[in-house]
């Protein structure tokens, strides 16, 4: 994935593992995904978050989102979306990837994927995948 | 504080209508509230209205005449209807005014919303990866919510059978055809486990409702139909919402509850009181979560209320009478005020074919959308 850029800056480590990077509110501990910007991040500390956690909801996006905002390719594929919670810290919004037998409560883990032709994005995926 | 009524009624048929803007539905409306009461336009001292994407309510004097009356022009997204309810309200409610208008009228564009990340506080890649969709949410939630309170596929196809089914007896709603339970469990999946009859589609429509002061309403000779309350509230900490890119791990509760709560104590009765309900169907498992988050159910006690037929209009508490969202599709500025308008015409017992039995006395509307809003009123005859 070297090679990739990320969709984004400051969304997850770079490191071997990489880690998603969260928001810790100063005056309460409440974490935010993604790190907020602007002045409100004045208000928080960049923390990184746990790789590994359960899914807490899921779904199938079945037809092509709209563009703008959407940049995805013509040709649609569905994908998988939903929701993991890192334990104790926050619950996330994210792609799914092998996602063929989805349920609530199962472990999954932080991948980084390709997203188009020259980035990445992060995505969670069954452990039981692996 | 004076009690304020709802003395007149008007609304342009939901759906789609070519070559009628927006505004021009609104003043369709406007004019049959008008006619409705017997008033003129000079008579309305004030109103408040608007829409999401079919521009100010208050351009609507062009048509309806230039009386220097004072038009708010409300834009608070799905809550734009409630909210411009809510602010009539208090002008009466305040002995201010004696007469006045909330209006809400929208023409969208076919397909989903494509709303746009910097207008929700959100970076560009949520957009771009394809999870700024209002679907996601609705589906996400009803999926959790099915998985912890035991709530079935065939509950949510239930929900959309009524609705089609109410939907065919009311000349406002946009289908008007019956479509039966095996059909609508058949169709393509949109986001699991929701497919294409268990969602709402953004439409067009317009609706006015004239308030007045209750010793107005007498004068005028109309039977008052109370507004008791109506009120609008934002989320609160640890809710989850439409757009939501992350959610707090210890959860909250949610705008629709603080709302329901709200009304319940300014209009001093509770849900038991309540003889029937219009609730955000923005899809079918929408409907099935507000029952509960509204206070008229337990939660997972809806997968009884809908295989035992208690939200049919000839049920034990009958809900969206008109259709709802899914039969009447969705145009934001006007559909919290189609739930109240369905209600007037329940209380004046003028439902016709969809009429609830039983002379209904009590009847509760609930609006929900993004990023977070909600609006609760409750008509009392």
């Amino acid at each position: 994935m070297n090679d990739l850029l990320p969709i984004a800056d400051g969304l997850w480590t770079d490191e071997a593992d990489p880690r998603l990077i969260g928001g810790r509110r100063k005056s309460d501990g409440e974490i935010l995904f993604p790190m907020p910007g602007g002045d409100a991040a004045r208000e928080y500390d960049a923390i990184p978050l746990s790789r590994t956690g359960t899914l807490w909801s899921w779904t199938i996006q079945s037809f092509r989102p709209k563009s703008p905002p959407y940049v995805g390719p013509e040709d649609f594929t569905p994908f998988a979306l939903g929701y993991v919670e890192l334990p104790g810290e926050v619950i996330v919004e994210t792609r799914l990837t092998r996602a063929t037998n989805l349920r609530i409560g199962m472990a999954m883990a932080l991948e980084i994927i390709p997203y188009d032709a020259g980035r990445a994005t992060f995505a969670f995926r069954p452990e039981e995948a692996l | 504080m004076s009690a304020v009524c709802i003395i007149g009624i008007g609304i342009h048929p939901f759906g789609r209508t070519e070559g009628r803007s927006g505004r021009d539905q609104g003043v369709f409306a406007v004019r049959q509230a008008l006619a409705d009461t017997g008033l003129e336009w000079a008579d309305i001292e004030f109103a408040y209205g608007g829409s999401t994407a079919s521009g100010n309510a208050d351009l609507m004097v062009n048509e309806l005449g230039l009386t220097g009356v004072p038009i708010i022009n409300v834009s608070n997204a799905c809550a734009t209807g409630g909210s411009a309810l809510a602010s009539a309200y208090a002008g009466i409610a305040s002995g201010e005014f004696d007469i006045g208008m909330a209006v809400g009228f929208d023409k969208h564009p076919r397909g989903a919303f494509n709303a746009m990340p910097a207008d929700y506080g959100l970076p560009d890649w949520y957009g771009e990866t394809g999870l700024m969709i209002t679907t996601q949410f609705f589906a996400t939630k009803i999926q959790r919510y099915m998985a912890l309170h035991g709530i079935s596929p065939t509950t949510l196809g239930r929900v959309s059978e009524k609705a089609f089914e109410n939907g065919a007896l009311c000349d406002h709603a946009w289908r008007r055809s019956p479509v039966d339970l095996e059909t609508i469990m058949a169709a393509p999946m949109v986001n699991d486990p929701l497919n294409k009859y268990m969602f709402c589609s953004p439409a067009e429509g317009a609706v006015a409702l004239i308030l007045a002061s209750e010793s107005k309403a007498r004068a005028l000779g109309r039977t008052p139909i109370r507004l008791k309350t109506a009120v609008m509230r934002t989320r609160p900490p640890g809710s989850f919402e439409v757009f939501a890119s992350s959610i707090r791990v210890d959860r909250g509760g949610s705008p629709t509850a603080l709302a329901s709560q709200a009304a319940y104590e300014k209009a001093g009765i509770g849900p038991e009181d309540i003889d029937l309900a219009q609730l955000q169907d923005t899809e079918s498992g929408a409907e099935i979560m507000h029952l509960a988050e509204n206070g008229f159910c337990k939660d997972g006690e809806q997968e009884a209320w809908l295989a035992e037929g208690r939200t049919r209009i000839n049920g034990a508490f009958p809900v969206n009478t008109d259709g709802g969202c899914l039969a009447c599709g969705e145009p934001i500025g006007a559909s919290g005020l189609r739930q109240v308008y369905e209600n007037v015409v329940q209380l004046r017992g003028e439902g016709g074919a969809r009429q609830v039995p039983g002379n209904p006395k009590t009847a509760y509307t609930h609006v929900y959308g993004a990023p977070g809003v909600s609006a609760v009123t409750i008509l009392e005859r």
